[in-house]
């Protein structure tokens, strides 16, 4: 089961692409990190997938519905989202808001549903004492919090939430991290886009990166474009060392800095490496596995693609 | 969708602020007139109906009518009907309503009879406050109409709320038009000035006489014709064609509005 799905997914504006020929495909359940530069087009796709924008061209199908050609209401009414901001009535209060967007256009048992649900929602973004404050005294933090809040209202299958950590601090991202584990792990999909990596790293299942509309590499945080194994040796002499792991077959020393040594394993094993460099008479002080950031890999995917474009 | 843009109206200042506004208006005709009774000389360029406030405090609420007419009515269609969906894209709410979800073609509709239903309040108020201080200052007598006859108080209570119907139904057209240019723009304020330039224009070119042929085809043509109720019998004739003019201008921009904003792509 596909929660959304994305076929040769195109949007023009002028000459440019901004979304070029996207396939992705989101299974229900999962919490997929959609990472891209600002830019990349993560919020055209969005606003596509939610109906507010026509694509060019291609297809896109919310919880199993096709977005445009009419019956993509009740896929909305299944989906609670966050796009781009937050935004608000800011002469009303955070609760009063959410009983606006409750009431906005919902058949009766929807509406009450939603209703029934504010306080649930604003103690699970920690906002139970400030719901009763205007929004226009609302930090950003506040704002981004309610904005979460909103998009869990109608206890979505579906979440899609653009940066939904923006504007808030480190002890913030890592609550509404844990919160959105705990949606997925509980079956709700969630469908995050981020321009930062750790975040997504930190907590996705799957994440596709999107770079000038086209999708440039897709899989688990761990093993995005084959990240290879890396170590990193410390020995008492390094231009020696490097001279006798160039010897060894699947072993790819660079170039010494001090005592320091890195060497990309392509076939051979840190025990191979660590014994050859023993058997040689090198003293070893460290050898430490060191995998690839998810941070190389997007820097260099991104990079690629924009040579190629 | 309705309810809730009644329920947002409520939690206002703005509204407030038209209603102290608008309300204000006739009090403040009662009190001058009682202050200062216009002489002879004055009463020529004086509104309608003004001169008759002292002798009868049920003129007030029809010179309210008349004042706020020319040019604070425009000025409130524009507000609300102008701001309608420019200023819920300008506020970032309007995406979140589309996915709420909330259609498009119910978002305009409830969009245009919310603005509708507070103009009507707005001017059942106006009347309400001029009849109100008219009432308790100068007292309420049998009103004399246009054509000699006289009209009992019941009579022409009933014929001062079928003049506000008529006013408001004249402003109708505007008020569709405020809901076109609102789905254009993502400015609230830039829609609801040219809303507003929009009415006033039609108004003006209703003053140029070269330009008698096309008079009949404005939007504010016919809304003078609301005095037409104190005649007797009732001349329908003007206000007939004031509400068919009304009735075209509402169709053809709320069909506009529709055609533009469901296939908009809405990137606020």
């Amino acid at each position: 089961m596909t929660a959304l799905v994305t076929k040769g997914l195109t949007k023009r504006y002028g000459d440019v692409n901004v979304v070029d020929g996207l396939d992705l495909s989101v299974d229900r359940g999962e919490l997929y990190g959609f990472l891209g530069p600002n830019g990349a087009g993560k919020t055209t796709t969005i606003r596509m997938a939610l109906g507010l924008i026509f694509p060019s061209g291609g297809e896109v199908e919310l919880l199993g519905t096709p977005v445009f050609g009419g019956g993509r209401d009740d896929a909305l009414r299944r989906t609670g989202a966050m796009i781009e901001e937050p935004a608000f009535y800011r002469f009303l209060s955070g609760r009063r808001n959410l009983e606006v967007f409750a009431r906005a256009g919902g058949d009766g048992e929807d509406v009450r549903r939603r209703l029934a649900r504010i306080d649930e929602v604003l103690e699970q973004v920690g906002l139970s004492t400030a719901g009763d404050k205007r929004v226009k005294a609302y930090s950003q933090g506040m704002r981004q919090r309610l904005g979460i809040a909103l998009a869990l209202l109608g206890e979505p299958e579906m979440l899609v939430l653009d940066e939904p950590t923006n504007g808030l601090d480190p002890a913030g991202m890592r609550e509404i991290r844990m919160l959105l584990r705990r949606l997925a792990d509980g079956g709700t999909t969630v469908f995050v886009s981020s321009h930062l990596l750790a975040e997504v790293e930190a907590m996705c299942d799957r994440v596709g990166v999107l770079s000038r509309g086209r999708l440039v590499a897709e899989g688990p945080p761990g093993n995005l474009g084959g990240a290879a194994e890396r170590l990193r040796i410390e020995v008492d002499d390094s231009p020696r060392a490097a001279a006798i792991l160039r010897g060894i077959a699947g072993a790819e020393p660079s170039a010494p800095q001090g005592r320091t040594l890195r060497v990309r394993l392509d076939g051979a094993t840190a025990a191979q490496v660590n014994a050859a460099l023993v058997a040689a008479g090198v003293a070893v002080s460290a050898l430490v596995p060191e995998r690839e950031s998810l941070e190389d890999v997007f820097m260099s995917l991104v990079e690629d693609a924009g040579v190629q474009g | 969708m309705f309810r809730v843009e009644l329920t947002k109206a409520w939690r206002r200042w703005r509204t407030y602020l038209v209603a102290v506004a608008l309300g204000g208006i006739p009090v403040l005709i009662v009190l001058a007139v009682k202050l200062s009774p216009p002489t002879g000389a004055e009463s020529q360029e004086a509104p309608p109906f003004l001169v008759q406030i002292v002798r009868n405090g049920l003129f007030a609420p029809l010179t309210g009518l008349a004042v706020i007419q020319p040019f604070f009515l425009p000025l409130a269609a524009g507000l609300f009907a102008g701001d309608a969906i420019a200023g819920e894209a300008q506020s970032g709410t309007l995406r979140y309503l589309l996915v709420r979800p909330v259609t498009r073609t119910r978002l305009v509709l409830a969009k245009y009879v919310a603005a509708m239903t507070l103009l009507g309040l707005l001017l059942l108020w106006v009347v309400g406050c001029g009849a109100f201080w008219g009432g308790v200052v100068f007292g309420f007598h049998p009103l004399p109409t246009l054509s000699g006859t006289t009209l009992s108080v019941v009579e022409a209570s009933l014929r001062i709320l079928a003049a506000a119907g008529y006013i408001l139904l004249g402003v109708s057209g505007i008020v569709a038009i405020g809901v076109f240019v609102s789905t254009l723009t993502d400015s609230g304020p830039g829609a609801t000035v040219a809303t507003v330039i929009l009415g006033i224009a039609s108004e003006i070119l209703d003053q140029i006489p070269n330009l008698r042929v096309i008079h009949p085809y404005l939007p504010t043509h016919g809304w003078l014709a609301f005095t037409d109720l104190f005649r007797f019998p009732v001349d329908w004739g003007a206000m007939r064609g004031g509400v068919i003019v009304s009735g075209a201008y509402t169709a053809v921009f709320l069909v506009a509005a529709l055609a533009v904003f469901r296939r908009k792509d809405v990137v606020s």
